[in-house]
């Protein structure tokens, strides 16, 4: 299997995924230009973190119109894996492959820390190799993290069991204070309904070595080649579903 | 023909930099300002469009770039004919 991790003018975790996937986790990984329309034959596509574009008009609100994420869109729409990461989720809610929006942090500033998120749901392909409820410790590093859905929407992502993390604290409990951003729900990570495409805000990829201090983060690695060396992924586009408008 | 479009979050939607823009008014003594909501403003150029066609384009423009629909609305005027 193969990872493509996808770099934008303005990617600054691109390499960092790239290391986690090629050297730690040992499978083979290739960059994607934003420009390409190329895949590559890739198994699953890691949008990286950053700031695509400078955050110009919205974050995320750029990256969208690239030439490649028309292909990934398709890709996605395939069921093929996509993991977006940070600044990643960000553009996949932009891009209207998972649903809500960001909203700048509630208390303004620009948060770099660990943090503790609590699996919700170890049944899906990027948490398999977890338990459900287990608390990963990994480091946020972003400004619009505050996670926001209309409520209708709210409720369909919650009803759906999309919410695959959420802010906890060390033990697992979901708490107001955990909710360092103000995400709605707690919100960390949430899944689209096929459950093959997955953003969070956490980054795994600064969590996959001991020497970074903690390892919770591959986890989410191991789930992702776990699911797709078990069964060959789907990449061809789903027939007679029709692109959308933009 | 030059036409402005103004982007702001939602009522729906909380606004922390309006907010925070609030407080320090009040902190300055501006004590009849009850509440402020911060957006953007978009100024564009267009060329060889009728009005009836500006219409339909800077709406359609706003909605799919300029504003994301889940958290902001906009509202647009024409500010010169020619």
């Amino acid at each position: 299997m193969k990872f493509g991790v996808v770099q934008f003018p303005g990617s600054n975790c691109d390499f960092d995924a790239f290391h986690a996937l090629r050297n730690v986790m040992k499978r083979p990984t290739v960059m994607l230009w934003h420009k390409d329309h190329d895949l590559q034959g890739v198994d699953c596509v890691v949008l990286p973190g950053g700031f695509a574009y400078g955050d110009y008009l919205r974050v995320g609100a750029i990256a969208r119109f690239s030439p490649l994420m028309q292909e990934v869109r398709t890709f996605a729409r395939g069921g093929g894996r996509v993991l977006g990461i940070c600044n990643g989720f960000q553009v996949l809610l932009e891009l209207g492959l998972l649903p809500g929006a960001m909203l700048r942090n509630k208390d303004l500033k620009f948060l770099c820390q660990h943090v503790h998120i609590r699996v919700e749901d170890a049944k899906t392909d990027f948490t398999r190799a977890a338990r459900k409820g287990q608390v990963l410790r990994i480091p946020i590093a972003h400004f619009d993290g505050n996670y926001y859905a209309p409520a209708r929407t709210l409720r369909d992502i919650e009803r759906n069991g999309q919410v695959v993390f959420r802010y906890c604290e060390a033990d697992g409990t979901v708490t107001a204070e955990a909710n360092v951003n103000g995400s709605m729900g707690n919100i960390a990570g949430i899944r689209n309904t096929e459950g093959n495409v997955l953003g969070l805000m956490p980054h795994p990829e600064r969590a996959s070595e001991a020497l970074l201090g903690s390892e919770d983060g591959r986890t989410i690695f191991e789930s992702l080649i776990l699911s797709l060396e078990r069964r060959k992924p789907a990449r061809r586009p789903a027939a007679g579903k029709a692109a959308r408008h933009d | 023909m030059k036409v402005r479009i103004l982007v702001s979050f939602k009522d729906s939607v909380l606004d922390p930099q309006g907010q925070t823009v609030t407080n320090a008014l009040h902190t300055m003594g501006y004590d009849a300002v009850m509440n402020v909501r911060q957006g953007k403003v978009f100024d564009l150029d267009l060329e060889g469009v009728t009005r009836k066609e500006a219409e339909a384009l800077v709406p359609e423009i706003a909605h799919r770039v300029l504003a994301n629909p889940i958290i902001e609305k906009f509202d647009w005027e024409i500010l010169k004919v020619r």
